[in-house]
């Protein structure tokens, strides 16, 4: 396959950036996004100049490291897969392919395509844990009764890679998916239930104070999500968040 | 710790109640106005009723002007601070490929809604404050006669408005399309409930809008 590549360049987080294309030939079918990457580098380095940076480290949809914004979709044009997961068949010989990276002012450029996503760090750091006093008796957690419903719903937020699709694809860059998702996943066991409270209220004040966007409900997270976390993990914490205040 | 309307989520939330309320009472106008199509009588003594009754005119309508201006300000300050979370924008952006255009231009057809009002206030509302507040009339009269269905026979008769009337209607069902199951989704009840609420989502947004158009060209054709 030979492609165009429209790709974001940009030197560093201070310098401006732009589009700049390229053109790649010899591009396999089974190829993965990232290997054409790696390919097109590899030829960059050849001709001496400076490779395109991009985030990668698992490359089989687990670690959420790969953040690639493709013909303007998180992650390209298939769903619930990572970049790493996106094949080149998806693309047909001679298609011009935009590439950027992750776009949100709580997600800077450090490079090219590679964000800073720590503000999810300091999200979950702000309660996205239980507190476990391991005294010494600590209770085996499997002999604490959950119904399979609730624990079927813990498991699925459970599955957020936070690999920041949902910000990126978000028309006001909300990270409520995300938070929802880290929310639920302690709220919805009893663990989790005895902070629950506070966690939700500390999780969205970080949360406000990266500067993400408000949940507009375009959906738009949960159809780009890799994992697909559903949006009752927003509406879970929104109630969650009410109950806190309220009661 | 926050207060509860620092956070995004209050905003949202008092976002979707006044426009859950916005809903109920867009409910009531429409089986009002729908009796103008059945009964002169019965839609000129409930609209009488209305008009006069204390509990409407001083407790029920402030807290609908407040409900209005509300929803409209706290959505140009949402769209505001929903802008800035995103400066640099994508050269290639396909919003169309996992949302709908409602779901995305609930800001533009918010503000075709909201010039609608601005007609509505002057064909309607102002008048009528007019006559009541400042010319002190509450007899409800002219000529004798309640005055209300004739007025609304009145202004239907104007085509020009009544082509705007169902331009914007068609706005408003656009807007109701996202904005019914939105709201219940900021307030948490979406779970659960996704297939109930989506179909009367439908059921509301299109029903309602489109009795609107009918009530508005029954009465530009019979007039």
């Amino acid at each position: 396959m030979k492609l165009k590549l429209k790709i974001w360049r940009q030197k560093n987080s201070t310098s401006k950036g732009s589009i700049v294309n390229y053109n790649v030939d010899n591009i396999s079918p089974d190829m993965s996004f990232l290997e054409m990457l790696d390919v097109l580098n590899s030829t960059l380095i050849k001709n001496d100049e400076s490779p395109v940076s991009f985030d990668h480290d698992c490359r089989e949809g687990i670690c959420g490291s790969c953040s690639l914004y493709i013909n303007g979709q998180a992650h390209g044009p298939d769903r619930a897969i990572t970049t790493c997961q996106l094949h080149m068949r998806k693309f047909k010989d001679g298609d011009t392919i935009y590439i950027e990276p992750f776009r949100a002012t709580s997600f800077p450029v450090i490079k090219d395509l590679v964000v800073d996503r720590s503000a999810f760090d300091r999200i979950q750091h702000a309660g996205g844990y239980i507190s476990v006093n391991t005294s010494g008796n600590t209770q085996d957690a499997n002999s604490i009764p959950i119904n399979k419903t609730d624990a079927d719903s813990a498991f699925d937020a459970a599955t957020c890679i936070g690999c920041g699709a949902c910000v990126a694809t978000c028309k006001n860059s909300s990270a409520m998916l995300f938070v929802g998702a880290k929310v639920s996943q302690y709220a919805l066991l009893p663990q989790g239930k005895v902070e629950a409270a506070d966690r939700v209220v500390k999780m969205i004040d970080q949360m406000d104070l990266e500067g993400f966007g408000n949940c507009s409900n375009t959906g738009a997270c949960e159809v780009e999500c890799p994992k697909g976390i559903s949006l009752d993990n927003i509406a879970r914490m929104n109630r969650e968040l009410m109950k806190s205040k309220v009661l | 710790m926050s207060l509860f309307f620092d956070s995004s989520i209050a905003r949202k939330v008092s976002m979707a109640l006044s426009a859950i309320f916005l809903m109920v009472f867009l409910l009531q106008h429409f089986a009002i106005n729908l009796t103008s199509v059945f009964s002169a009588e019965i839609f000129n003594q409930i609209s009488h009723f209305m008009g006069t009754n204390p509990l409407v005119q001083f407790v029920l309508q402030p807290i609908l002007i407040f409900g209005v201006i509300f929803h409209f300000v706290m959505g140009f300050i949402l769209e505001f601070r929903n802008n800035r979370s995103s400066k640099v924008k994508y050269a290639y952006n396909n919003g169309g490929a996992n949302s709908s255009w409602m779901s995305r231009n609930m800001i533009w057809s918010g503000l075709a809604i909201l010039s609608f009002m601005v007609l509505h206030f002057i064909d309607f509302w102002f008048p009528e404050i007019n006559t009541k507040f400042i010319l002190n009339d509450w007899s409800g009269l002219h000529n004798g006669e309640f005055r209300y269905f004739t007025e609304l026979q009145h202004k239907f008769s104007y085509g020009p408005r009544v082509i705007f009337y169902c331009i914007a209607f068609c706005f408003l069902s656009l807007h109701l399309l996202h904005g019914f199951t939105s709201a219940f989704q900021s307030m948490g009840s979406t779970v659960g409930r996704k297939k109930l609420l989506q179909n009367l989502s439908y059921l509301y947004s299109i029903c309602i809008p489109l009795g609107f158009v009918f009530i508005a060209l029954f009465h530009f054709f019979n007039h």
